[in-house]
């Protein structure tokens, strides 16, 4: 190979406060090249991504376009330089014409400002063509599937003289025809010599159609390996890596009674027939893809979704429940996914979130007990190795993992009967990670029923007892730690019955 | 997918049937109560209905793509009234003796410049200030009614010019300048709004102004001339309505911004900003000014206008989140 | 270093700049008239403030909680009118609780449509104020209310009246203020509405009745409108029904003054009194310069925005937006 690449990164270093979140990143995309990035969850896939965007600067190395360096300012210069994105989370004005979204900030004009309609339709209708859709340049984009929206970010990036495009996980929300469309789409772009770096967590895909894959694991570079010369395996193991401390949890040890039972339950299209239990002691781990179902199940346990069928019961009486308020006074608590959108008022401090929940309780005559507070606060300062100056602090001005570990303690000091805790470890580093890890297992020591939810297969392999796989919106297999493995597992949250693995 | 299309019918066409209602029902209600013996739908009635309707109208068109924009103003009533000020006083300066009648023009361009810049001022500030629109223009409502009492404190300007009067009551093809420049105004502000670069762009940053920004729109300067457009529209209803009556209070214009706000609201624009239309908005006043000129013909008074408008507003706005509602198995926060 | 003591210098003009806006102002028009610092003017002031005031106390929690309320002017003027339509009807110990329960119907309403609805508070309460302006001219027919009997009735006593040597209404708003101060900084209560106008979401998350929280914030303030009108009522004893016509704007700038942020979850009682007096001291303290009433306006405009300014400039850590 001698074309020089498009894209060059070389040794990109990216810090934010507590965590290295780029750290040594080099590898080049050549022209024609589908090049695929994989990395878990947390291992700075977009923050490499918004490096590239200019959205970031990186605190140290290169980026080079063919052989001259270059430096990124914004989303604007990249796409002047010929980067264009497709991202996950779709950026459309939803009341505009799709010819008017493919077009924004650049639409043609005529004498006194107007919009050149003709010119507009015509070249939108073209690259539509192209993408062989069923919809016109006119159509609303808000009266779109989610899917024909993809098409029309999709859609932008062939507006100009892209000479890398950047999919972030396009397929998440396309049907199987879909797809076959959007990689016709690459394959054009390939032809005509574009660079493609391609972001997914489907192997099915990544071997399908990337010629190279490179991996990132915390940040760091795991290296580039030629797609045809490797197996799912192999990249796994790359993804996964050994680093950590992330040994299978065989802790075995008493379990009480059943907690939480669920029986036949579903919400709609989001998840259906689900049933399982959890028992004192035990901690069940629910493992699968994004969209698969986990978290809205964890969301109905705790009353923020009525369920369309099914029952839950808690030590074996069936319960309803309404609204968070009504989950938490039978004993439930859930560290949600979303740490600042859902787990933290971010203005307030440290101790005001940690009590949150149990601020009606804590009575001093017909003031809130201060005082009892601030031992709380205490508490579970000491506890969970929280680090801030003082209870004073505002919790937005904390780091990742202490922010969540103020989530975990708020729950943790109601002493919930079922525990659930959501994506525990999610964009938090390396050290605060396996301090939860372990808390997670200590917890369940104590007795509690814990349930985690996680994409990280490492994290749900050390920290549960039993494993309940989920694809597209049903249980597809519960697993005991002693069943278990990384093929069986990824069998299950990928839809493929046993013996049919590739 | 069928729900959201008969919804946004429903929605798009709901100010046109509530109009067709109130029709029918004043028409119908007045036969019992009414204490006039004209009929309500009455041809001369309806362009009465229009030219009523103007200096209201003028500046919900500015309210409309204000609001589209993602913004509000809540100073155009104060606006109005120092337009109307600078309209009648500087007729009366001795430095414009010398011009005849053609003083008006004068008077007029610098009425509405005053208009224009007080607006772009308050664009001005929300862009390079980033204080929300609401709060900068909460703020300049009370400026600028303080400044309308510096000229004359709290007595009325008067100044009739009967040219200026034959004009403003002049009638054309059967419809008066002011009803003429309402529907002069809808149709530029339509043109502007669905037409031109300017407004598509204005839809955008509304709808997703980080969308928006990120491909390279400049924020900035559509914010700031939409607000330069308001402030030239409320200028624009003051030069009308004082053309012809010749004399303002300095309390006038006061709650105008409500009655705008309602109107741009009942024709279906989002608060949020990113969806509405010109079209909605003109159909908006003319429901309110029906509305009015309904309940006065069956008998009741304002009081009760004011009362059915505001729960009209609030009916809307509950139909609207009905229409929306979301699927059961949705989150409940 | 030297960024940082910028930085330090600005944080602390962010949170102590409207206490230290107020002392410039006391310091400028004291030197400019030593009238200004006269135990006399500063009642005649807070006397004439209270009535804002106490409404602008209510109004904190709902603009804490995350929401607005522009019907607090149209709903004060009704109270006014009940109440003193009430007095020469059913005599002033039945009027007052009458008043305030019919207030207190209306500010349920809005909660109701606020909180367990979830509708768009701004359009819910621009419509509450036409709709009980109307409400208040088909009440009162449109008349002017009087009390009959001015001089035969204790009524008179929450306006006029002062007990060791203080007026009556600077009392009230004194109780008020101390009272709700403690309400929102002590109780579990205001921990919630903090909650809630901070992060909705999160607060839901927490167990808390978003809906519960946002209806009793709009209790509070009707009950402060009523206050207000009570006030009111026994002040001038007689009363038009646009009384409080335009004041809802006068209160949302007190309390934006004192530096609660529109988006909800910043804000204290304290710094609300702070933004009313600041409001009443300019007022008076310019009309002592000998200036007219209208120049407070002017000065009020060009305070609000510096002030939301200055205040978000030190939060984002630039004086410009980055708007583009």
């Amino acid at each position: 190979m001698t074309t020089a690449p498009v894209l060059h990164l070389d040794n990109i270093v990216k810090t934010f406060p507590g965590v290295r979140a780029l750290d040594g990143v080099s590898f080049s995309v050549l022209p024609g090249e589908v090049h695929a990035l994989m990395g878990e969850n947390g291992a700075g896939k977009s923050t490499l991504m918004k490096v590239l965007g200019g959205i970031y600067q990186p605190d140290g190395g290169d980026i080079y376009m063919g052989d001259t360096k270059v430096t990124m300012s914004g989303p604007l210069e990249a796409k002047a330089m010929g980067i264009v994105f497709i991202h996950q989370e779709l950026s459309l004005a939803e009341e505009l014409s799709v010819a008017e979204n493919i077009y924004l900030g650049e639409l043609p004009r005529k004498s006194f400002g107007r919009v050149d309609w003709a010119t507009l339709t015509a070249q939108t209708n073209a690259i539509l063509k192209k993408l062989n859709v069923g919809f016109d340049a006119k159509t609303r984009v808000g009266d779109l599937s989610i899917a024909n929206q993809q098409m029309v970010e999709i859609a932008r990036a062939l507006t100009v003289d892209a000479k890398a495009v950047i999919f972030d996980e396009p397929t998440a929300s396309l049907t199987d025809a879909e797809k076959v469309v959007l990689f016709d789409v690459i394959a054009d772009l390939k032809a005509d010599g574009v660079g493609i770096i391609y972001i997914s967590h489907r192997m099915e895909e990544i071997f399908k159609i990337t010629d190279r894959i490179s991996i990132l694991r915390d940040g760091q570079y795991q290296g580039t390996v030629v797609t045809a010369e490797t197996n799912e395996e192999a990249v796994t193991q790359m993804m996964i890596g050994r680093k950590l401390d992330l040994s299978r949890n065989a802790a075995h040890h008493d379990l009480g009674a059943v907690a939480l039972e669920v029986r036949g339950l579903s919400c709609g299209a989001l998840y259906q027939d689900v049933s399982f239990e959890v028992r004192r002691g035990e901690v069940v781990g629910f493992y699968g893809l994004v969209g698969a179902g986990r978290t809205e199940i964890a969301e109905t346990l705790f009353g923020l979704r009525d369920p369309s069928a099914g029952q839950i019961l808690l030590d074996g009486e069936e319960v309803r429940l309404h609204s968070p308020a009504d989950a938490i006074a039978l004993g439930i608590s859930l560290v949600p996914e979303d740490r600042k959108g859902q787990g933290l008022i971010l203005g307030m401090n440290c101790r005001d979130n940690m009590t949150l929940p149990q601020v009606d309780d804590l009575k001093a005559g017909p003031f809130v007990a201060e005082g009892a507070e601030i031992a709380i606060f205490d508490q579970y300062r000491d506890r969970l190795d929280i680090r801030t100056p003082s209870w004073k602090q505002r919790v937005g001005n904390l780091s990742g993992g202490n922010q969540q570990k103020i989530v975990i303690g708020k729950w943790l000091s109601m002493h919930p009967n079922v525990l659930i805790v959501d994506e525990p470890t999610r964009g938090i580093d390396v050290g605060s990670k396996s301090e939860i890890h372990k808390l997670l297992r200590e917890l369940a020591a104590q007795g509690y029923a814990v349930i985690v939810i996680s994409s990280e297969m490492p994290e749900v392999l050390h920290v549960s007892d039993r494993i309940v796989a989920m694809y597209s919106g049903r249980i597809t297999r519960t697993f005991t730690s002693d069943e278990v493995t990384e093929d069986n597992l990824i069998q299950a949250i990928s839809g493929i019955k046993p013996g049919h693995a590739a | 997918m069928q729900q959201g299309t008969l919804s946004k019918a429903l929605k798009s066409g709901a100010i046109w049937g509530f109009i067709a209602f109130e029709l029918v029902f004043f028409s119908v209600a007045g036969e019992f109560l009414s204490l006039s013996d004209k009929a309500f739908m009455d041809f001369d009635n309806m362009l009465l209905l229009l030219k009523q309707s103007a200096p209201i109208g003028i500046i919900a068109m500015g309210m409309t793509i204000v609001m589209v924009n993602g913004n509000i103003d809540l100073s155009v009533g104060a606006t109005f009234a120092i337009a109307a000020i600078i309209l009648l006083e500087s007729m009366t300066w001795p430095i414009f003796a010398a011009l005849g009648d053609w003083v008006i023009p004068v008077a007029w361009l610098l009425a509405l410049t005053a208009g224009t810049l007080l607006g772009a001022l308050n664009g001005l500030i929300v862009w390079k200030t980033g204080v929300d629109a609401f709060i900068v223009t909460l703020g300049s409502m009370l400026g600028f009614r303080g400044i309308v009492f510096m000229f004359n404190g709290e007595n009325p300007t008067s100044h009739l010019n009967w040219t200026l009067v034959d004009f403003a009551e002049a009638e054309f093809l059967g419809l008066a300048t002011a009803s003429w420049v309402l529907l002069a105004v809808t149709l530029v502000i339509w043109f502007v709004m669905s037409r031109t670069v300017h407004g598509r762009n204005a839809y955008a940053i509304g709808d997703n102004r980080e969308a928006a920004v990120n491909a390279g729109i400049r924020v900035g300067p559509h914010m700031m001339i939409n607000f330069a457009i308001i402030g030239f529209l409320a200028a624009l209803s003051a030069v009308v309505f004082y053309s012809e009556s010749g004399s303002v209070n300095p309390n006038d214009g006061q709650l105008y911004e409500l009655w705008v706000i309602t109107a741009v609201v009942l024709g279906g624009t989002k608060i949020t900003g990113g969806a509405g239309s010109v079209i909605g908005t003109f159909g908006g006043v003319i429901a309110i000014q029906l509305l009015r000129k309904g309940l006065g013909h069956i008998g009741a008074d304002t009081s009760t206008v004011n009362l059915v408008i505001g729960l009209i507003l609030i009916a809307v706005l509950f139909l609207d989140r009905q229409l929306n509602v979301k699927g059961k198995e949705e989150l409940k926060v | 270093m030297a960024t940082l003591t910028k930085q330090r210098i600005g944080s602390v003009l962010a949170k102590q700049g409207i206490l230290i806006a107020f002392a410039v102002f006391m310091i400028a028009f004291t030197i400019a008239n030593p009238k200004f610092l006269s135990v006399d003017n500063l009642f005649s002031v807070v006397r004439s403030s209270a009535i804002l005031g106490v409404m602008a106390l209510g109004v904190t929690f709902v603009v804490i909680s995350g929401n607005l309320d522009l019907s607090v002017g149209s709903m004060m003027s009704f109270s006014t009118i009940v109440v003193l339509d009430l007095h020469d009807k059913i005599g002033p110990l039945l009027a007052i609780p009458a008043m305030f329960a019919m207030t207190l119907g209306l500010g349920a309403f809005i909660g109701f449509l606020v909180g367990y609805l979830r509708l768009n508070s701004l359009i819910v309460t621009l419509g509450m104020l036409s709709a009980i302006h109307g409400l208040t001219l088909t009440y009162s027919g449109g008349q002017n209310m009087d009390i009959a009997d001015k001089e035969g009735t204790w009524f008179s006593a929450f306006g006029q009246g002062t007990a060791l040597g203080v007026p009556v209404p600077i009392l009230i708003f004194i109780a008020v203020a101390v009272f709700l101060g403690a309400v929102l900084s002590k109780t579990a209560f205001g921990r919630k509405v903090y909650a809630v106008g901070g992060n909705g979401t999160a607060a839901t998350f927490s167990g808390i009745r978003r809906a519960r929280t946002v209806f009793t914030c709009y209790l509070i303030s009707a009950a402060c409108v009523a206050t207000a009108g009570l006030i009111q009522a026994s002040r001038s004893m007689g009363s038009q029904n646009t009384v409080g016509q335009g004041l809802e704007l006068e209160v949302l700038a007190a309390v934006i003054l004192g530096g609660a942020s529109l988006l909800g979850g910043s804000g204290t009682i304290f710094k609300a009194v702070i933004g009313v007096l600041i409001l009443g001291f300019i007022q008076n303290g310019l009309l002592l310069l000998g200036l007219q009433f209208y120049v407070q306006f002017v000065v009020t405009w060009v305070i609000i925005i510096l002030a939301v300014w200055l205040d978000i400039a030190a939060k984002r850590g630039k004086l410009w937006s980055p708007i583009a």
